[in-house]
């Protein structure tokens, strides 16, 4: 009973204090989102055009699609993933670290954990907007098939929540702002060649493809493709499931270190 | 009524003992300053106060409750200074005040009432729309008050509010901290001014490696422990302890450092003085009036940001 509670606890600063947390930083958001938006924009598609303009005319549909429309939804999904990567690592470090914006805001009503929330809830809200732009201008170029493409949204929140997390967590550890180099060439940048974005996967030795399956990003490249090309089967609440039992399997620990790192 | 209640608190970081078992009460309306050098422990104590840090040992109540039990709902009547200026520094002053109000849950156009009193009683009404990073630091320092104020709340902390400010944004701190006192706020302030201290506090404890060593009143704590007047007193050093033994009767403690001898008069000052002049081993003597930082010398033989003395002496 006493160990139900306390895993009930960390779940319960999903609450209002923490909307005040996010509620900040949408303030400030709202001075900044223009250059905000632009710059996630401007590099997947970059990417797109480098990558299907120039590598596709090289290679051959992939399952009847065109190399650009097979790496189209991939892109999404990776701008995403850095956004709230970018948004929970350096930035919320800046915030905590050099700003102390953390203890000022403890001193109030709200408690750490329901900063560390707060936090998470924006960088989700960034990764799922810079997202959403970029399908939208995706669509425009023609590279998006089906309808289904409206539930993109839906499957960025997972996906902005998993980073959010992975990125706090380090947020929670390093020791100096320099260190979360070691976290985008660990994490995010395998993460980002290895989930199906540039090349399906049954290129590899069956090994890596099993590995492959380890990697949240995987499951939502394979989510948003499915939802570009309409080929919606049952087969996708695999998907999801995965990505929300990782991002409950790991909801406390942001808090936990966070708590460790400030409070002595 | 007492706001404030600390029983044999303890701090330890790690096992070193911050704060090793303190006792004091703050009363409602009170100035209760903690005065102590670098090191002391008043951060350490201001903060398990607002619940920021929590408490190794003892036991520690706030406007009735403990700090452990109910952190969220003290924290909402107390309002804090922290040592460190933590502006938020991506707001403008004006959006400083509204948005720490929103973290207390105040509405939006009670929050802009709020924040427009509070702009013009610290004089920063035409600084509203600045970005923090362009108002000086007195200003700063101001600000940060002013946002501990936007909940109205029935305590203010205050740790180190005048630290590394220039004399005159030091006064016109002191200058709204007074009128805040009058307006029945109950304030906490810690500093390692003794001007500071014995200007704004009404009870203070003096706080030393974790302890307090002395507590009272400002006034009553420099009668008790060094009574009114000082007799500064060039000397050389060979001649010292000849000096004491023909004055033995006549003060109540010394201080001897370098050449000069800090001797504190237990009564009659003008019959010490005689003696001295009369010894024939002084060259030069001052008397003035006696203040915290000689109290500060006499308990722990060096001063707030003075080196060591080489000797104290307590003659009872
Ligand atoms: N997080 C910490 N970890 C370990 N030791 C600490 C920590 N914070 C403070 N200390 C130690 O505890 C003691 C009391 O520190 P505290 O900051 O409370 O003193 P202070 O009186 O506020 O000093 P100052 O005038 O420098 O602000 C000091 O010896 C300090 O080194
Ligand atoms: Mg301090």
């Amino acid at each position: 009973m006493q160990k139900l509670k306390k895993l009930v606890s960390y779940y319960s600063p999903v609450n209002r204090w923490a909307l005040k947390v996010l509620a900040r930083n949408l303030i400030v958001f709202r001075k900044t989102w223009a250059t905000n938006i632009a710059f996630n924009i401007v590099e997947p598609l970059l990417y797109l055009a480098a990558l299907g303009a120039g590598l596709g005319v090289m290679v051959e549909d992939i399952e009847g699609m065109s190399y650009t429309q097979f790496i189209a939804p991939g892109i999404v999904a990776t701008s995403a993933m850095w956004a709230a990567a970018a948004e929970c690592s350096y930035d919320s470090f800046v915030r905590m670290h050099f700003q102390k914006i953390y203890h000022a805001i403890v001193a109030t009503p709200i408690n750490l954990e329901e900063v560390v929330v707060g936090e998470l809830l924006y960088g989700t809200f960034k990764s799922v907007l810079s997202g959403t732009v970029i399908m939208g201008v995706i669509a425009a170029l023609g590279l998006v098939l089906s309808p289904w493409a409206l539930f993109t949204p839906v499957v960025l929140v997972l996906n902005g929540l998993v980073f959010s997390q992975i990125a706090m967590i380090w947020t929670g550890i390093v020791p100096k702002i320099d260190n979360f180099a070691y976290f985008f060439t660990l994490i995010v940048t395998p993460m980002f060649l290895f989930s199906e974005v540039f090349f399906p996967l049954d290129v590899l030795p069956q090994i890596l493809q099993q590995l492959a399956w380890l990697l949240p990003l995987y499951h939502v490249v394979a989510l948003l493709r499915a939802l570009t090309i309409g080929l919606v089967s049952a087969e996708l609440i695999y998907h999801v499931m995965w990505l929300i039992i990782f991002i409950l399997l790991i909801f406390p620990l942001p808090q936990l270190l966070m708590r460790r790192r400030l409070i002595k | 009524m007492i706001v404030v209640e600390a029983q044999s608190l303890q701090k330890n970081y790690n096992g070193f003992p911050a704060v090793a078992g303190i006792d004091f009460k703050i009363h409602r309306g009170e100035c209760f300053g903690i005065l102590g050098p670098n090191g002391a422990g008043k951060t350490t104590v201001v903060a398990m106060i607002y619940c920021f840090l929590p408490i190794s040992g003892g036991k520690l109540t706030v406007l009735g409750k403990d700090v452990t039990l109910e952190p969220r709902s003290i924290k909402t009547k107390l309002g804090v200074v922290p040592q460190e200026n933590n502006l938020d520094l991506e707001l403008t002053v004006r959006e400083n005040l509204l948005v720490y109000a929103g973290y207390y849950g105040i509405c939006r156009s009670e929050a802009q009432k709020r924040a427009k009193e509070l702009l013009h009683f610290f004089g920063l009404s035409t600084k509203a729309d600045q970005e923090v990073e362009q108002i000086s630091g007195g200003m700063k320092r101001r600000l940060t008050i002013a946002r501990g104020l936007i909940h109205t709340p029935e305590i203010l902390i205050l740790d180190e509010p005048t630290t590394g400010l220039d004399p005159q944004s030091r006064r016109l701190i002191w200058e709204h901290l007074r009128k805040l006192k009058k307006r029945g706020l109950t304030l906490i302030l810690t500093t390692h001014y003794l001007e500071e201290a014995s200007q704004l506090g009404d009870e203070l404890i003096i706080m030393d490696k974790g302890k307090i060593l002395e507590e009272g009143k400002p006034l009553e704590l420099i009668k008790k422990q060094v009574g009114a007047k000082v007799v500064e007193v060039e000397i050389s050093p060979g001649q010292s302890h000849a000096l004491l033994g023909t004055l033995e009767n006549l003060i109540s403690g010394y201080q001897i450092a370098g050449n000069t001898i800090y001797l504190f008069v237990a009564e009659d000052e003008n019959a010490a003085v005689e003696l001295i002049n009369s010894s024939g081993y002084v060259q030069t003597y001052r008397v003035r009036p006696s203040n915290l930082e000689d109290v500060f010398l006499k308990l722990t033989g060096r001063g707030l940001d003075y080196a060591e003395t080489e000797e104290t002496g307590f003659i009872l």
